[in-house]
């Protein structure tokens, strides 16, 4: 028989525990509703540059020294992953899906013989696969978004890979975060980054008839030489986006069942605490009666 | 009314400024670019320096912006920028003091971080020639 007192402390504190999920829950519905905004927002800038960039690629495509960041290094050996999580956990699947996802990847890359780097965006990954490849990380990145992402953040990483590519410790990077698609569910995404993917412009030119040809100044080189990178710095930006709305989403989710399977318990508990009182006083009468009927 | 060209400056963080105008100066990588409606194609950087929009034939309104890019449409100019405060409002000694310190980056830089700081130097100086037309 639980003890009375006992089934009063276990109340409260799961009382306590409701209270803090349930806040939880309403701190990340908000901080969702401005990630919605800041990726809304930042949509127009991401659209207009993939556009200049998808014209002054196209007019570059198959010409010989073209930047290998657009055209690729010749080689596939070394695989970059650049892994989006979030710094903090309680949010259900979400850094999980994205550890899976990245060490099935990483397997299947090694099995066909290819070298896997790997750079985190956020802790928790790296928390969970330092130990399983711990010769394969280059670096770690963590802190960012706690205050919204703030593009200077994205191009710090954008910079980080470039430097790196420059020098040659990669052929190819991907980018797996979690795209947002509602509070309810996040989309575990691959993108490759490096290089760089034009968009099939047989689609463009069949929309607008013929590709409108533009004046470049000074020259193509030297536009797409600072585009590519400033591109780099969009994407990642635009992943880490995606990747704080999806994390707010998936913590608001979480949060609210916990605080409905906090409530079904204050129930239950509730249940079981009353009629264990009610036993107890149903005993004592019994006692008390038997007692004065003995005399 | 004179014919317009759409004018839009976006920032990474969002579209700052969506309007018809009759005309706008652009710093454009290799000499400023006056835009008016019917401009041929084109792609361009974009140096630090200050956009001015036309009306009337007087200037009604001055952009500081520290580099980006630029397209240009016939009826549309459109500049990409990860940094623009409007001329009015800029700091003098605030765009002097972080002159000053671009300087001080880039006499200390090494070879990895010198194009950086010769960025950030020109930035600063465009900043503090805008700061003092303005006043």
């Amino acid at each position: 028989m639980p003890n009375l007192k006992d089934l009063k402390n276990r109340i409260s504190s799961v009382k306590s525990t409701q209270k803090i999920t349930s806040a939880m829950k309403m701190v990340a519905a908000a901080k969702l509703r401005r990630a919605q905004e800041g990726a809304e927002a930042a949509r127009p800038y991401a659209e207009r540059m993939e556009r200049m960039l998808n014209s002054v690629a196209s007019s570059m495509v198959g010409v010989d020294g073209a930047p290998p960041m657009l055209a690729g290094t010749g080689k596939q050996d070394t695989h970059l992953l650049v892994v989006c999580t979030a710094d903090r956990g309680l949010c259900g699947g979400f850094n999980g899906t994205i550890t899976r996802q990245t060490r099935k990847l990483a397997h299947e890359l090694k099995a066909q013989g290819k070298t896997v780097k790997l750079l985190f965006v956020g802790r928790k990954a790296h928390d969970v696969l330092k130990r399983e490849f711990a010769d394969s990380i280059v670096d770690a990145v963590t802190g960012i978004g706690r205050r919204g992402v703030e593009f200077t953040e994205a191009m710090g990483v954008a910079d980080k890979i470039i430097t790196m590519f420059e020098a040659g410790e990669f052929d190819v990077c991907t980018i797996v975060f979690n795209r947002f698609q509602s509070a309810m569910t996040q989309i575990v995404t691959e993108q490759q980054l490096i290089p760089f993917s034009v968009a099939e412009s047989e689609d463009v030119e069949a929309a607008s008839g013929a590709q409108p040809v533009y004046i470049y100044e000074p020259d193509e080189d030297e536009i797409i030489a600072e585009l590519l990178p400033r591109n780099m710095g969009v994407q990642v930006f635009q992943a880490l986006l995606e990747s704080s709305a999806s994390e707010h989403g998936a913590r608001m989710t979480a949060m609210d069942s916990a605080t409905r399977n906090a409530g079904d318990m204050i129930d239950s508990l509730t249940l079981t605490y009353n009629r264990t009182r009610q036993a107890f006083i149903t005993k004592e009468l019994i006692e008390i009666i038997s007692g004065a009927e003995a005399l | 009314m004179a014919e317009t060209v759409e004018f839009e400056l976006v920032s990474p963080q969002k579209l700052l400024k969506s309007e018809a105008v009759e005309m706008v100066v652009v710093p454009g990588g290799d000499g400023d670019i006056g835009v008016l409606p019917g401009h041929s194609l084109l792609i361009s950087t974009l140096r630090p320096g200050v956009i001015d929009i036309h009306e009337g034939g007087k200037v009604r309104e001055s952009i500081f912006v520290g580099g980006g890019f630029l397209e240009i449409s016939p009826e549309r100019c459109t500049v990409l920028t990860e940094e623009s405060t409007p001329v009015g409002d800029i700091d003098k000694a605030a765009a002097d003091a972080r002159l000053s310190a671009a300087n001080d980056a880039l006499a200390s830089a090494d070879d990895a971080t010198r194009v950086a700081a010769e960025a950030s130097v020109k930035v600063a100086e465009a900043m503090v020639a805008a700061a003092s037309r303005a006043s």
